[in-house]
């Protein structure tokens, strides 16, 4: 058995030998050029020169293209509104208007600094307020999803509270920044190796750009530093670059951003701001709920529509809300274009509806979680076993609901079946010991003027698949070899997540082998085409049940055959620690690949998976996008100092439900870096644009990501481990964005901890990232000394 | 002509005429075709490049995206690809790691294994402070620490503390056209200076490092001074404690630790191991920059600056050399020789504040060491910085408290002064009201810990 175990990463012992492979470490040929962009330095604007004397006189160069050279070389994943080059006008500070080609990255970058550009400057739109004033957006007006009557609900309702919060962006600090390779082939063909969750755009758009057939571009992918969101388009530029100065040089061409060009060029997490309606009754039950999402998207569409839909489809989080009304503004600014990051918006709805509950109950003067739970979605309804597993959804843990009651559904029309926040967050409580701890925190605050703690325990349910229907689908083609070797292929990219690893677990699992039995190779456009991006969570889901396909074909073959030659059921014929039984005839596996070679068997096979169940209408914002949900709830206890606004996290205690873990060890790595990566987002990290729409941090020395230290002292990890009711890979979740979202207990302990440095007669109004200087001002309108 | 020796990963390397700001980061993926050491800021602040080097001082764990070859000449570099023990097997720290699921992406882990390794031979315990300096973005680094603590309760392989320094001697360097000099001694640097005064002295090359790989500038003429001898270490008389100019941070720190410790728990927070190891306190002073971390807590002990130029010497009160942004009192072809501080009752607080605890440039650092005799403040010094384009004191503030009882009357009235010494700026670091409110809240913070009231949230447990 391979599934279910705590494996190291397969790559685990290269990386720490510095053997691991990434773009910029593979050898490449002599005469190899390398390419840097000449930026934007304006916000807004026409160019009305463009002298590029200095920078083609400059050494090493060898050639240098603008926007009136190559035309529009389309680098968007959505709308064909980027040009790789700037058209006669620029859009951000960043943009990229020419290109230099040289012999060395550090004469690229010399060079590209030579450009001299004259701007006729417009006044750019940096703000919300600018955006809504120009009504400058994407698509046009705002979506708006709705069920019953908001406005009427909460006009009835006893209590009436409303509020604005503001979060800031996210910069994604892969490790590894971009980073592309092209080498021309003969006839034109280009082979192209990319730092890219999406190796199936990367081929797209490169064909695109050089009007030639996908069939023509092969994209290999065998790893990234870290992607996180950041590699899902913005790698399209890098490789649309390359291969432009492949074609005219006819040279392999290699483009990697230095950082801060990485950090200044690429898009980011989208910054929200969310105001509020909402009424409840005295227990703090929501009765009607109003959201208007405002988020700043950038210069170009990007994935902003997906992204700001699925802040939508997290605006309930896990909370039942009769009658609500969701209103969502893309607003068109002159910045970098804002993108994928993990979680694609569900943060940020999600957000939204925890801010709801905290202010929720300081207003009704009750525990946070109590409002929490009383709003919960009712608990599951007991699931039909699924085909395989002899077990019943929920075991231990089964849900409570009465039978009469059906499962309540989402704002958007899908029944929440699977709801085990109720027992989950009960056994969290119980764990992270909640109520003695946070008497114990009060305790300590009455007895510490300056210092002041805080508690909280938030829920998270996200919603599992891409919501453009059509990608969820995935491919894998599985080789076994005549000496029982098997090369494993599929569509998914490894970034760190560990899929490479669970997907061999998958295959190794359905022959019955070692793990060292199965190769584990680069994701290539060759191999398996078509393919979606890594990303939205689906890596495991998706390909795995496509290897897993592949697979069963195979082993379907192998047994057919095997039967056939020792006349014996099908049936009786068994793969499972690394042999083959025949009835009682015992094979190694090499033996019985071997014969089925040896009888003209084919053992390569495609495997192919589509989602089922899911089904979805944007515009109305209706249906069922998602398959299932992943759960999890946090428990954070923070400390501040309310003379400077400093903070430490103290102690996490996070219960996660990843179903059941295909590999509970990457599982929990997932966990503890993407609640780190999340409470990152809501404290340190905060991106500066001064008024000119220059970002100002644009560097690890002022953009600040967790560091060591920052890690809570107290960090404990479970895993919930209940099979998933839905018949995924395995019974397993997927987990690459949920966890992210624990960060948002941090914040909340942070809010907590403010309003305990006044007589809490104001809410805390803790906007994000809660730095030490927003926490300083909280404590000063506590203290009415703002 | 000029030539360069070290070893890398236990190989003698001899090289001629390099160029004087190729960095080691460059030259080993680019030149040497070792891909294992990787790029991930290039700026000194991710560890990623993380190397380990080491000369009779000993290890440490350095960044090799701002470490220029000839800062390379007589000691052992060791790199990821020379971990692995003579038989191919992981090193400790390697094992731990891929026991631990310390890698998830990979590319931070070459340089976290560098450090580790640094870390287990020096014998570190503070894992969070000698890992601060190494970013990660995967892991949220629980594993990672996880499998420091386990490397740490194993020893360093032999074989490796085999590989010291070379037992050859560096090169005193011959000067080339544009070689950079190499001076061993503050006689030999003088010389230099006086000759080149336009020149570049390069010691640590942390920021002078930054000027390279991010602003592609060309220094000119430099000389690379972290060799020079008698320019290194802390003196400690009966009257005052003597830093040379050559003193890393990380030599700081032990030796101003039973003096001051107050200066030393800054200086645990002063950027990272890999750039205190490498930072001295003659650069961060020269430098002038107003967010340098160690002129306000000098300025605070009254410490004096020692300026030489050819033979003749000169000596000013530190808060002095600071005239305004980006200008000191420094003749061309004048150096900093040393920095003292006149022995004294340890009274300094030192309060860093920034966006992150560690690794990270302070917003507001305030540095307080009042005197109190008998119930009242007989003495005041109070220096800051982020406050104002330069490292400065607070003598309003100053004034406001000597003479006067020391009671929370005393410093609520000290408070309103904070105006009239400081006007600072806002940027993406911190808000000017923030900087003002922060820089008053600390004095109420030094007066409350003076009272035994707990004010440090880094001293708190769950």
């Amino acid at each position: 058995m391979s599934i279910h175990k705590p494996l190291p990463h397969d790559a685990a012992p290269l990386h720490v030998t510095g053997e691991a492979r990434y773009v910029d470490d593979i050898p490449t040929p002599a005469g190899t050029l390398h390419l840097a962009f000449g930026l934007s330095t304006v916000a807004h604007g026409d160019i009305t020169a463009l002298d590029l004397t200095a920078v083609r006189a400059a050494p090493g160069v060898v050639a240098v293209l603008t926007g009136a050279d190559i035309g529009h070389a389309d680098c968007s994943p959505s709308n064909n509104d980027e040009p790789l080059l700037a058209l006669g006008s620029v859009h951000y500070v960043g943009q990229p208007v020419f290109l230099v080609v040289a012999d060395s990255h550090l004469a690229a970058r010399k060079a590209a600094r030579l450009g001299k550009i004259a701007y006729d400057e417009k006044p750019a739109i940096l703000t919300y307020e600018d955006a809504i004033a120009a009504n400058a957006r994407f698509e046009e007006g705002p979506r708006i999803w709705s069920r019953g009557d908001a406005e009427g609900a909460i006009a009835r309702a006893p209590r009436v509270i409303e509020g604005r919060l503001e979060m800031g962006g996210q910069e994604h600090f892969y490790l590894e920044g971009q980073a592309a390779l092209v080498s021309p082939q003969e006839g034109g063909d280009m082979h192209v190796v990319s730092s890219t969750q999406h190796p199936t755009e990367i081929q797209h758009k490169v064909a695109h750009a050089l009007h030639i057939p996908m069939h023509a571009v092969r994209v290999e992918t065998r790893r990234m530093g870290g992607g996180f969101g950041g590699k899902e388009s913005q790698g399209n530029h890098l490789a649309i670059a390359c291969a432009l100065a492949a074609r005219l040089t006819g040279k392999p061409c290699k483009m990697r951003y230095d950082r801060d060009d990485d950090m200044v060029v690429t898009g980011k997490r989208h910054d929200f701001r969310i105001d509020y309606r909402v009424g409840v009754d005295e227990s703090g039950r929501v009765l009607g709920i109003d959201f208007v999402h405002y988020t700043r998207a950038g210069w170009s569409m990007d994935l902003t529509l997906p992204v700001a839909d699925r802040a939508m489809l997290h605006a309930d989080n896990a909370y039942w809300l009769p009658d609500v009304r969701i209103e969502s503004h893309r607003l068109r600014t002159n910045m970098c274009s804002a993108t994928a990051y993990r979680g694609f918006g569900g943060p940020q709805g999600m957000l939204g509806v925890e801010r709801v509950m905290d202010h929720i109950a300081h207003a009704l003067g009750l525990d946070p979680l109590a409002v929490r739970k009383a709003n919960f979605y009712r608990a599951a309804t007991p699931a039909k076993s699924g085909p395989g597993t002899g077990k019943r959804y929920g075991g231990a843990h089964s849900p409570q609901a009465p039978a009469h009651e059906g499962p309540q559904s989402t704002p958007y029309g899908q029944p929440v079946e699977d709801f085990i926040l109720h027992e989950l967050v009960a056994e969290l409580e119980k764990t992270a010991d909640y109520a003695a701890r946070k008497a114990a925190v009060a305790d300590w605050n009455a007895r510490n003027p300056v210092l002041k703690k805080g508690i909280a325990l938030t829920p998270v349910k996200f919603g599992i698949s891409f919501t453009l229907t059509h990608l969820n689908q995935a491919g894998a083609l599985v080789h076994v070899y005549q000496d029982g070797s098997i090369h494993l292929n599929h569509g998914g990219t490894e970034m760190g997540q560990g899929l490479f690893l669970k997907l061999a677990q998958v295959a190794a699992h359905s022959f019955g082998v070692p793990l060292s039995a199965v190769k584990i190779t680069a994701t290539d456009t060759a191999k398996v085409p078509n393919t979606s991006a890594t990303a939205a969570s689906s890596g495991s889901d998706l390909n795995g049940m496509a290897v897993k396909a592949a697979c069963d074909t195979i082993r379907g073959r192998i047994a057919a055959h095997l039967a056939e030659r020792y006349q014996c059921a099908t049936d009786l014929v068994r793969f499972g620690d690394g042999v083959v039984m025949v009835d009682d005839r015992e094979l190694s596996f090499a033996e019985a690949a071997s014969s089925a070679y040896e009888a003209r068997v084919s053992l390569s096979s495609t495997g192919f998976y589509a989602t089922p169940k899911v089904a979805w209408d944007r515009i109305r914002g209706w249906g069922r996008p998602f398959f299932y949900f992943a759960y999890g709830a946090a428990c954070s206890e923070v400390v501040i100092d309310t003379l400077t606004g400093e903070n430490r996290i103290l102690r996490v205690d996070i219960l996660h439900d990843a179903g059941a873990s295909l590999n509970p060890a990457l599982d929990k790595g997932q966990i503890e870096g993407g609640f780190v990566q999340g409470a990152g987002w809501l404290t340190t990290e905060e991106l500066v644009w001064d008024d000119k729409g220059r970002l100002r941090t644009h560097a690890p020395s002022t953009y600040k990501i967790p560091a060591c230290g920052d890690r809570p002292r107290v960090f404990n990890v479970d895993l919930w481990n209940h099979e998933n009711r839905e018949e995924t890979i395995h019974r397993s979740k997927a987990v690459g964005e949920p966890p992210f979202m624990h960060g948002i207990s941090v914040l909340m302990a942070l809010s907590h901890a403010v309003a305990a440095s006044g007589d809490g007669a104001v809410y805390a109004d803790l906007h994000a990232p809660a730095t030490a200087e927003r926490i300083l001002a909280a404590v000063a309108r506590q203290r009415g000394t703002a | 002509m000029s030539a360069i020796s070290f070893l890398l990963n236990g190989t003698p390397v001899t090289l001629t005429d390099p160029p004087p700001t190729r960095t080691l980061l460059d030259w080993l993926r680019e030149d040497r075709g070792h891909k294992g050491t990787k790029e991930g800021c290039n700026e000194g602040d991710c560890g990623a490049c993380t190397v380990m080097v080491s000369d009779q001082r000993g290890r440490r764990a350095l960044n090799a995206c701002i470490l220029f070859l000839p800062q390379l000449d007589g000691k052992a570099v060791h790199t990821v690809e020379g971990l692995r023990d003579p038989d191919g097997g992981l090193h400790p720290v390697q094992q731990a790691m891929v026991d631990h699921h310390g890698s998830q992406c990979g590319f931070c882990t070459p340089g976290f294994v560098m450090s580790m390794a640094t870390g287990q031979i020096n014998g570190v315990t503070d894992h969070d402070t000698h890992l601060a300096g190494n970013l990660c973005r995967c892991t949220g680094y629980a594993p990672i620490t996880r499998a420091a603590e386990a490397a740490a309760r194993v020893p360093a392989p032999q074989w490796l503390l085999d590989q010291t320094a070379p037992d050859f001697i560096a090169t005193a360097l011959a000067q080339g056209a544009d070689g950079g000099a190499n001076p061993r001694t503050a006689d030999d640097l003088a010389a230099w200076y006086l000759a080149n005064p336009d020149g570049r002295l390069i010691a640590g090359a942390t920021d002078v490092g930054l000027w390279v790989t991010k602003q592609l500038r060309d220094l000119g003429p430099v000389a690379f001074i972290a060799g020079v001898e008698d320019l290194r270490g802390v003196d400690v008389t009966d009257d005052a404690i003597r830093i040379g100019a050559t003193t890393t941070f990380a030599d700081l720190l032990p030796a101003i630790a039973p003096h001051h410790p107050g200066f030393a728990v800054m200086l645990r927070r002063f950027a990272s191991a890999q750039v205190r190891a490498a930072a001295t306190v003659g650069g961060n002073i020269a430098n002038g920059s107003p967010i340098g971390d160690s002129p306000p807590a000098l300025i605070a002990l009254d410490a004096t600056l020692h300026l030489r130029k050819g033979d003749s010497r000169r000596a000013i009160p530190l808060a002095d050399f600071f005239l305004d942004y980006g200008k000191q009192d420094r003749a061309p072809g004048e150096f900093v020789e040393a920095v003292t501080i006149p022995r004294q009752p340890d009274r300094l607080k030192c309060y860093k504040l920034s966006k992150r605890f560690d690794q990270d440039i302070s917003a507001v650092l305030g540095c307080f060491n009042i005197t109190v005799a008998d119930g009242a403040v007989t003495r005041a010094r109070i220096a800051f910085g982020g406050m104002a384009g330069i490292p400065k004191r607070a003598l309003h503030v100053e004034a406001a408290l000597t003479g006067q009882p020391w009671t929370q009357a005393t410093v609520d009235a000290a408070l309103s002064a904070f105006a009239q010494d400081f006007t600072p700026l806002s940027d993406m670091r911190a808000s000017a009201d923030y900087r003002l409110q922060a820089a008053r809240n600390l004095l109420i913070r030094y007066f409350l810990e003076d009272q035994g009231i707990a004010t440090s949230v880094l001293e708190v447990e769950a």
